[in-house]
C-alpha cells in the first residue's frame, strides 16, 4: 500500500470525499492491475469463505496434539442457555471466535486475517453482525475493506507476525482490523473508525507470543475470542466518542517499538512463558 | 505487503509458515518434476521436524507433492492419498547447512525414472523460497513462472536462452546464475513475467550443453 499511515488513508477519503473503504479498495486496485469489481469480488469470496469455514465447524474432530477441538460447542451450548450475563451478540461472537480458531488448528479450510492465528477474531465480528443486524453481505464486504486498511498500515508500519512483534501483532493487529470495521458499520466517521483501530491495539500492546509445544493452539484460540471481544468493546468506545489520546499511528509505532524489544524467546519460538510451564510439559510429554 | 495477503489467503490451517507454506514447497516441487511421482524422500530441517506433527507439516508436503494447493481440503488426507496411489513416501530428519529454521529436502522420483532434488524454505506468511536444486544453490519463490537450465560452464549458453525469450516477447523478471566451477556445472534460473511456450523449451532441451531444463508454470 502507498500509504503508510491511517492519517494518510483519512486524508485523502477528505480530500477526495470518499469513504473510508472506497480509498482501500481504489488503492489495492492501482497496486494490483485489478477493476474495482474484480477486486469487490476477490473481497467476497473472501467472505463467503470465512462464513464456509464458520458453517464447518466440526465439535468432534480434535487437532493433532489433542490439546484443541470441542471447545466451540461448549460456547454454543452455553449461548443456547437463557441465565447468562453476556448478551446474543457477544455469546454469539465469542464462539465464532473458538470455533474459526480452532477449525484452523484441527487443518479445516480457514482465511488468514491477517494470520493464522488470529484467523477468529474478524469473521466472528462479521458474520455474527450480518446474522444480528441483518445487513446486505455487501455492507460487510466494505467493511472488509476498511479492516484490511487498517491491517495494511500496521503491516506498514509495524509487523502482523508473533515471530517478528509477538501475539500484539496478530491478535492485536486483527483486534484493531476487527474494531475499526465495526465502527464503520455502525455508523462511525473516519475518526471514530481509526481511534476504534487504536483503543484496540492499545489494550493488546505487550502481548507475547509464547504458545505450548510451538502448535498453534494454546493460547491462540482463546485469545481470538478476547481480540473480538475487544474490538467490540473498543468501537463502542469510539462510538461514543471517546478518542484514544495517542494518536492512531503513534499506536501502531508504539507497537513497532515494543515489539522489537520483546526477546526472542517470547516470539512464536516457544522458549519461555506459557510453553515452558509444567502443564505444557506434560501436555508436549504425550506428543511425542 | 498487499490487501489479499492481509485478508487472505484462503488456506487450510494451522499456520501459514508450516502448512499453507510447506504445501507450495511441495506443489512447486510437483510442478518441476513434470511428470507422475512414484517416490519421495523427505528430509525435515529445524523447526519442520521440531513442530511439523503438530503443524501437519508432513501431510502438507506430501499434498502440495500431490499437486495439491494450500486451500485443498484433502490437505490432512495426503498421505493416505499417496498411499492409494503407490507413491512411496520416506520421512527422516536432517540438519541442512546454513538452512532456513523452516527447511526441506526433496529428493523425488518419477514414472520416467526422472530424479529431482531441491530444498525449500518456508520464509513465513506462506512464502516461501527454492533455495537448492539438484544440489545447486537457487533463490525463486514460485510467484513466476521459472526457467531452470542446467547446462555446462561455457560461452554463450545464457545468450541462448535470454535470445529464445526475447523472441518469445517473456520479459525475464530476475536471473541468477550458479556454477559448482569453472568449466563445470552450471545453473540458470529465469524467473518471468509471462509463460514460456512449451515447444521453446523442448528446444531448449535439445541444445548441446544443455543438460536439464525444468520450468515452473502457473497455469
Amino acid at each position: 500500500m502507498s500509504y503508510k499511515l491511517l492519517k494518510d488513508v483519512v486524508d485523502d477519503a477528505e480530500k477526495n470525499k470518499l469513504d473510508f473503504w472506497q480509498v482501500i479498495l481504489n488503492e489495492s486496485c492501482r497496486e494490483s492491475n485489478m477493476t474495482e469489481e474484480e477486486s469487490f469480488k476477490q473481497m467476497t469470496e473472501m467472505y463467503v469463505a470465512m462464513k464456509e469455514a464458520d458453517r464447518c465447524y466440526d465439535a468432534d474432530v480434535r487437532s493433532a496434539s489433542g490439546m484443541a477441538g470441542g471447545d466451540g460447542a461448549l460456547l454454543e451450548k452455553f449461548r443456547l442457555q437463557h441465565n447468562r450475563l453476556i448478551g446474543d451478540f457477544l455469546a454469539k461472537v465469542m464462539e465464532k471466535a473458538v470455533k474459526m480458531g480452532e477449525s484452523n488448528a484441527c487443518m479445516k479450510r480457514i482465511v488468514a486475517a491477517p494470520t493464522a492465528g488470529s484467523c477468529g477474531v474478524i469473521p466472528a465480528v462479521l458474520i455474527t453482525y450480518e446474522e444480528t443486524k441483518k445487513v446486505s453481505q455487501d455492507n460487510i464486504i466494505r467493511a472488509l475493506y476498511v479492516a484490511g486498511g487498517i491491517g495494511e498500515a500496521i503491516a506498514e508500519s509495524a509487523d502482523i507476525s508473533g515471530a517478528k512483534g509477538g501475539c500484539q501483532a496478530e491478535i492485536g493487529s486483527a483486534s484493531a482490523m476487527a474494531a475499526g470495521a465495526l465502527a464503520y458499520l455502525e455508523g462511525g466517521d473516519n475518526e471514530a473508525i481509526i481511534h476504534a483501530a487504536a483503543l484496540a491495539l492499545k489494550n493488546m500492546l505487550g502481548l507475547t507470543c509464547d504458545p505450548v509445544g510451538g502448535l498453534v493452539e494454546v493460547p491462540c484460540i482463546k485469545r481470538n475470542v478476547s481480540g473480538a471481544v475487544n474490538a467490540i468493546v473498543s468501537s463502542s468506545m469510539a462510538l461514543a466518542g471517546i478518542r484514544s489520546r495517542i494518536d492512531p499511528d503513534e499506536v501502531i509505532d508504539s507497537m513497532r517499538r515494543i515489539g522489537s524489544l520483546i526477546p526472542e524467546c517470547l516470539k512464536e519460538t516457544s522458549k519461555e512463558g506459557l510453553a515452558l510451564t509444567q502443564s505444557a510439559a506434560g501436555i508436549i510429554g504425550q506428543l511425542r | 505487503m498487499q490487501l489479499f495477503d492481509i485478508i487472505g489467503p484462503v488456506m487450510v490451517g494451522p499456520s501459514s509458515s508450516h502448512t499453507a507454506g510447506a504445501v507450495k514447497i511441495g506443489y512447486v516441487a510437483h510442478k518441476l518434476l513434470a511428470e507422475p511421482m512414484t517416490e519421495a524422500d523427505i528430509y525435515l530441517h529445524g523447526s519442520f521436524l521440531a513442530t511439523g506433527k503438530g503443524h501437519g507439516t508432513d501431510k502438507a508436503i506430501v499434498a502440495g507433492l500431490l499437486g495439491m494447493q494450500p486451500d485443498d481440503i484433502r490437505i490432512p488426507d495426503s498421505l493416505s492419498i499417496a498411499e492409494g496411489l503407490n507413491i512411496k513416501i520416506n520421512f527422516a530428519g536432517i540438519t541442512l547447512k546454513d538452512a532456513n529454521p523452516n527447511s526441506v529436502l526433496l529428493k523425488l522420483t518419477g514414472s520416467s525414472g526422472r530424479k529431482l532434488e531441491i530444498v525449500g524454505e518456508s520464509l513465513g506468511g506462506s512464502i516461501i523460497n527454492i533455495a537448492a536444486i539438484d544440489g545447486l544453490s537457487a533463490n525463486f519463490s514460485g510467484d513466476h513462472p521459472t526457467l531452470i537450465v542446467h547446462n555446462l560452464d561455457q560461452p554463450g549458453h545464457v545468450a541462448e536462452v535470454t535470445s529464445m525469450l526475447s523472441h518469445k516477447s517473456v520479459n525475464i523478471a530476475s536471473m541468477q546464475l550458479y556454477r559448482e566451477n569453472r568449466g563445470g556445472n552450471a545453473v540458470m534460473i529465469l524467473e518471468c513475467d509471462q509463460e514460456i511456450p512449451d515447444k521453446a523449451i523442448e528446444w531448449l532441451k535439445g541444445l548441446e550443453g544443455v543438460e536439464k531444463v525444468t520450468y515452473y508454470s502457473l497455469v
